[in-house]
Order: structure tokens, then C-alpha cells, then sequence
């Protein structure tokens, strides 16, 4: 499962719901693969408001992974600079389609959606509960008496 | 018409084959006041993209067909897709349909997330999903004893293949509603308000005739102050016990 996921999932315990603890769920004993992808531009701009970014660090931080920035970047700051000359600066601005995306872009699209858990556990803050990820699908079923 | 996505690599013996009730979930969906509706809600495409989770995606041809098709459905391409089911095996096939139809059709465009193996939306965070929608097992029957589902979620040990018992279990899960076919939807009606998110969240659940439609929405718009629920897909060219509706929920942004 991409990691982009975890910013979407919370701990399954209906007790769990009204405790901060309980996301993100934290990954452990993760086994990581690499599925690599096309960059997706548009999709990175507009998803940066949606992003528990602080919680986005922490993952990382627990894998292992290189740390992201601080703050969460601005869309501007996923666009490569253009490498156009002076002259062509009072052209028309360039068209989304030829945008090419930024080092920080690629960054951010290695984390969420090309770095995959395939095998571990993910464990919830607040309860301790530990949920199986095998061959990349993560399970929360819970034990009856649970639910 | 849209083209169905492919589901010839899923396995119907243990997930759930589409049927009526997943068409009519994809020509309402991409039917033209839907697509209006949904552009209005969705389409500024400086917006953040809309997050769209399936609970019960079976074969994952309902998931696939929106991802493969989130232009014409939501008038931009960055859409974010997302499923659950409760069988593993469908979790998986779902999984490979949605990843097939999105690289065929969107070019990677539309951006799918995971399926994950899980009761309804349980495991979902509060108020992340924009649009949701749901296939339940509606037919009134028996649900099946789910003190067996541990050992039935998983091959056999040392197998390759399952057990009729247990594939005969995994499709009892995906059609029996219990009383009225509404034990299921009952709980996932109960988590949706939960899960949508504030300013735009907007969901389809599917009902049959015996699911009591009216009723289930006049307890709907009692939610509280806002609360919709219209009937905005049918096939009612049957009739009979299983004539479907969809049923489009939200909250009136006025
Ligand atoms: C009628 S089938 C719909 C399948 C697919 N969405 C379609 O339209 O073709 C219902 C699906 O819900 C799943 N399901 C049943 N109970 C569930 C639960 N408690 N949580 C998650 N999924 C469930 C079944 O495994 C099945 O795949
Ligand atoms: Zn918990």
C-alpha cells in the first residue's frame, strides 16, 4: 500500500475515532518497495491542502525515509523554474501541460505514491493495536468483541 | 456510453460478478444531471481533487469506471480513488482492475490509492472522502456466520486454491442483507455523515425494492438540518422484488 493511503486511514476501534493518538497509523517492521510511476503534477498541486503534512513527516521519519521540508511546499514550489531566456518572460505564461515538476516534486511523489509497504504492521497510537499488511494489502478487520 | 472496465482476470467463483446493480451504479453515474451535478461540485479544477472511496468493490468495476473516466464524470482529471471490501480476494482483484483501467484510459492521470481489507468504512479518518459509494448486499437473507471469516479470508493453507465452502461463504457476504436486506446498509448508513467531508462530501448508495427506499431516505434528510437524500437512478423496467435505486446523499451547502 502507498504511503499516500496512510494520510486517509485511522485506527479501526470505534473508541479509537475521538483520540488524536489514533492517526497516522504508524508502520512497523515495514518492508518497502519502490513502484515507480509517472510524476503527476496537477494531482501533487491539489492534493497539498488535503495532506496531514506534519503527521506525512513523522511516517517518513519512522521508515527511515529522507526527511521532508518542514512545512508543506506551495504549488509554486513543486513547478521547475523555467530555464526560458529573458526575452520569452513577457510571453504568454506557459501552458500547464508543459510545466515540468521540481526536484520537491519529485521528492513528494517518490513518498506518496511510489513507496509502497508490501509486508509489516501498522499500529495505532492510541490503542496499540497492530493491523497486518501482506502483499500489500493492509487488514483491519477486527476480532469480534472488538468492533 | 463509457466503456466497462475489464474485470476477465477476476475469479466470480469468490468475488462478486458484475451484475445489474453495478451497471446501474455506472450509467448513473455517468448519466448527464450526475455529471452536471458533480462538475458543479467538483469540476474548479484549482480545488483539491476530489477523494473518491468505494466500500465493497467486489470486482472493482464501479471504482475503476470512475477512475478511468473522472474527466467525463467529474470534469477534471485528478481524482483520488480508494476501496474497501471485506474479502480479500476481492480487495485484490479490485485493485488490479482499477490500476488496468486507469493506465488504459487516463494515463495515469486519475491517481489510485489502495483497496484495503476491512469492515465498511470503519478504518477510514473522519471526514477525508468527498464522494462515496456503495453496492451493498441488500438481497433479505441470512447473513452468513462471520466467526468463520478469519479462516475464510485467506487460502487455504498450503493450497492453491479455495474451498467451495468458503467461496460459497465470500459470495453469501457479498449479496445477504439480513432483515429487510438492510442489516449491512443500516451500519454503513450510520458512518457516512462520519466520514464525508463538511463543505462538499456527496454519497450513492444503491437500494432494492425490499430495502424499503422511501423509508430510508425520509430517515436520511432526518439526520439533521441540511440532509438530503433523492433517488437519481433506476431500473425500473423490471418488475418484481429487485428493482434498484441509487440514492444520492449530501448536505445542502445553503
Ligand atoms: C453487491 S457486491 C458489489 C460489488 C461491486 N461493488 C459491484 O458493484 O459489482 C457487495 C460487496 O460488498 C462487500 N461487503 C459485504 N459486507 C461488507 C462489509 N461489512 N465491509 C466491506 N465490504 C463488504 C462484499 O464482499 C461484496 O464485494
Ligand atoms: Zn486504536
Amino acid at each position: 500500500m502507498k504511503l499516500l493511503t496512510l494520510n486517509f486511514l485511522t485506527c479501526a476501534i470505534k473508541t479509537c475515532k475521538t483520540n488524536s493518538a489514533s492517526f497516522p497509523l504508524h508502520p512497523r517492521d515495514a518492508e518497502l518497495e519502490i513502484v515507480e510511476a509517472d510524476v503527476n503534477l496537477p494531482f501533487l498541486k491539489n492534493i497539498l491542502p488535503r495532506l496531514m503534512w506534519d503527521e506525512l513527516r513523522g511516517i517518513c521519519t519512522e521508515l527511515g525515509l529522507p526527511e521532508l521540508p518542514a512545512t508543506p511546499p506551495t504549488p509554486a514550489d513543486l513547478i521547475q523554474p523555467s530555464s526560458s531566456t529573458p526575452e520569452t518572460t513577457d510571453a504568454a505564461p506557459i501552458a500547464e501541460a508543459d510545466e515540468e515538476p521540481s526536484q520537491t516534486a519529485k521528492d513528494l511523489h517518490r513518498v506518496l505514491l511510489e513507496t509502497c509497504i508490501q509486508e509489516g504492521k501498522l499500529v495505532c497510537g492510541a490503542c496499540e493495536h497492530e493491523y497486518a499488511v501482506k502483499e500489500g494489502v493492509a487488514n483491519f478487520l477486527l476480532p469480534g468483541h472488538l468492533v | 456510453m463509457l466503456p466497462t472496465p475489464s474485470t476477465c482476470h477476476v475469479c466470480f467463483d469468490r468475488v462478486y460478478e458484475p451484475a445489474e446493480d453495478s451497471y446501474l451504479l455506472l450509467d448513473t453515474l455517468s448519466s448527464g444531471s450526475e455529471t452536471a451535478f458533480l462538475q458543479d461540485r467538483f469540476g474548479d479544477a484549482t480545488s483539491s481533487p476530489p477523494v473518491v472511496l468505494e466500500v465493497g468493490v467486489g470486482s472493482g468495476v464501479v471504482l475503476a469506471f470512475v477512475a478511468a473516466n473522472a474527466r467525463t464524470i467529474f470534469g477534471r482529471h485528478d481524482v483520488l480513488t480508494l476501496g474497501t471490501d471485506i474479502n480479500s480476494f476481492a480487495c485484490k482483484a479490485a485493485a488490479q482492475t482499477v490500476r488496468h483501467a486507469v493506465n488504459e484510459r487516463e494515463d495515469g492521470r486519475s491517481v489510485f490509492a489502495d483497496v484495503v481489507n476491512g469492515d465498511l468504512a470503519s478504518a477510514i479518518r473522519p471526514r477525508s472522502i468527498d464522494m462515496f459509494v456503495f453496492n451493498p448486499p441488500y438481497v433479505p437473507a441470512e447473513l452468513p456466520d462471520l466467526s468463520r471469516h478469519e479462516t475464510y479470508n485467506t487460502m487455504p493453507e498450503g493450497k492453491k486454491a479455495t474451498s467451495f465452502e468458503q467461496d460459497s461463504y465470500l459470495l453469501e457476504l457479498s449479496y445477504a442483507g439480513g432483515a429487510d436486506g438492510m442489516v449491512v446498509t443500516n451500519r454503513m448508513l450510520a458512518q457516512i455523515p462520519g466520514i464525508l467531508s463538511a463543505d462538499r462530501g456527496i454519497a450513492y448508495v444503491l437500494l432494492c425494492a425490499q430495502n424499503k427506499p422511501d423509508i430510508v431516505k425520509q430517515r436520511i434528510r432526518e439526520w439533521g438540518p441540511g440532509w438530503m437524500a433523492e433517488t437519481v437512478g433506476s431500473s425500473g423496467k423490471k418488475a418484481g422484488w429487485e428493482k434498484l435505486v441509487i440514492v444520492r446523499i449530501w448536505r445542502s451547502l445553503k
